[in-house]
């Protein structure tokens, strides 16, 4: 416990926790504070790049191996059942109607990217290694849930879900899912020779962009809870710290089980635990306009992903050396 | 200058279904359109801005200028895309100099 305890105040005094905190601040202080739109995508595009070149140079310093196979396996099989699992705890624990509850479960399915890339900084911070690979699970759990949630409204009979051609193929081809791949294996290509060339790029400034990054982050969570206010009940709230702690639970299973390295088994509970805020929504206001955009986006990056980054990640990374003993 | 009637459609519309809308508006026969940013706004589902959006969020608004005799045919077309989501379609009275053009 006060390993726990030691690891999340740490955290929580880090400059990537802060500045996420000052951005939620300033949102709630109605500050006038704001990253203009095209300065969000430029960052975002340099962490994803950055995250996915390193994944794929530390895949070419190690080599191919079978857990990497069954952890992308894992992680596509995860992704479509983690919304069943968040979809019946909704029901139970919140009056939300059926397309609300998929439209979130959609969401607790998907992955946080940003959550992933905080995690392997704290990782990286405590000189404990991970699967290079871990980024390509990440790009395969960004979208099944959202095939799962559409089953559950066709399943419910609520209401109709909207899916045609363009949207498969937004989803396989959204710009987050083709910039880390092809990152990934861009560095998977060129290995170490290729990271040696641009690490001045990719490697120092990495902490401090994310520090604005998470500023903006905090500031549109801010945003979006002080218009949310008395949209959402206790149990929506319960669910939404309640959904990742037990779906980190069922990623530390799969990933002692596939054999995973300590650092690689913490990735698979970040990846299980988060929610999606970027790819989702955009898919749900095509897929399902009828649920309340209110209610998922609060949520995921209301909710969840302040608890991920400050809490959730050293609690996660405390189990996981407490169960894997390393 | 002699001057031609139009009509002037604007569709300011969720940014994820930019693309279904003007898929929807060239199948119907508009030989143009003009895509624009939103900045922010609110309405009926409260208020949102474009400030520090990462993914394909917020609002765009998307501008026809059409011959009057085309109105009600486009609008049944773009109604059939937006119908279910937030937005709003407004039509004005227009001049235009080449009406060959619309």
């Amino acid at each position: 416990m006060t390993e726990i305890l030691s690891l999340a105040g740490a955290n929580l005094i880090s400059p990537i926790i802060l500045s996420f905190a000052l951005g939620l601040l300033a949102a709630l202080a109605r500050s006038d504070l704001t990253i203009p739109e095209a300065v969000a995508k430029g960052m975002s595009i340099y962490l994803l790049f950055s995250i996915g070149f390193k994944g794929g140079v530390a895949v070419s310093a190690h080599g191919i191996d079978q857990t990497l196979v069954l952890a992308l396996i894992a992680g596509l099989v995860l992704s479509f059942v983690l919304p069943l699992l968040a979809f019946g705890l909704l029901r139970v624990m919140t009056g939300l109607s059926a397309i609300d509850a998929a439209a979130v479960a959609a969401h607790y399915g998907s992955i946080s990217i940003v959550t992933f890339v905080a995690a392997t900084s704290v990782l990286n911070g405590r000189m404990i290694s991970s699967e290079g690979y871990m980024v390509a699970v990440a790009a395969v759990m960004e979208a099944p849930a959202i095939l799962s949630a559409l089953w559950l409204v066709a399943r419910s009979g609520s209401g109709e879900a909207r899916m045609d051609p363009g949207l498969i193929r937004e989803l396989l081809l959204n710009g987050s899912i083709v910039l880390l791949v092809g990152a990934f294996f861009i560095g998977a290509i060129t290995g170490e020779k290729g990271f040696a060339e641009i690490s001045a790029f990719i490697e120092a400034p990495f902490k401090g962009v994310l520090c604005l990054f998470l500023l903006d982050m905090g500031l549109i969570a801010g945003r979006g809870l002080r218009q949310s206010r008395g949209v959402l009940g206790m149990g929506a709230v319960g669910f939404a710290i309640a959904m990742p702690l037990v779906s980190a639970m069922i990623g530390l299973g799969i990933g002692a089980l596939i054999g995973l390295s300590l650092g690689g088994v913490v990735l698979m509970m970040v990846l299980c635990a988060s929610a999606s805020y970027i790819a989702v929504p955009a898919a749900m206001r095509v897929a399902l306009p009828e649920a309340n955009p209110a209610v998922y986006l609060t949520l995921s990056l209301g909710v969840t992903f302040p608890f991920n980054l400050t809490l959730g990640i050293p609690l996660y990374l405390a189990i996981a050396q407490a169960v894997t003993g390393a | 200058m002699q001057t031609h009637i139009a009509k002037r459609v604007e569709i300011v519309i969720e940014a994820p279904l930019e693309r279904r809308l003007t898929d929807a508006l060239t199948a119907a026969g508009v030989t143009g359109y003009t895509v624009l940013p939103v900045l922010g706004g609110s309405g009926r589902s409260g208020q949102w801005s474009r400030d520090g959006q990462v993914g394909r969020a917020g609002m765009v608004s998307v501008v026809c200028l059409i011959k009057p005799e085309r109105l009600d045919g486009l609008l049944d077309a773009i109604f059939a895309v937006v119908k279910k989501h937030i937005g709003v379609v407004s039509v004005t009275d227009a001049h235009v100099l080449r009406a060959e053009r619309f």
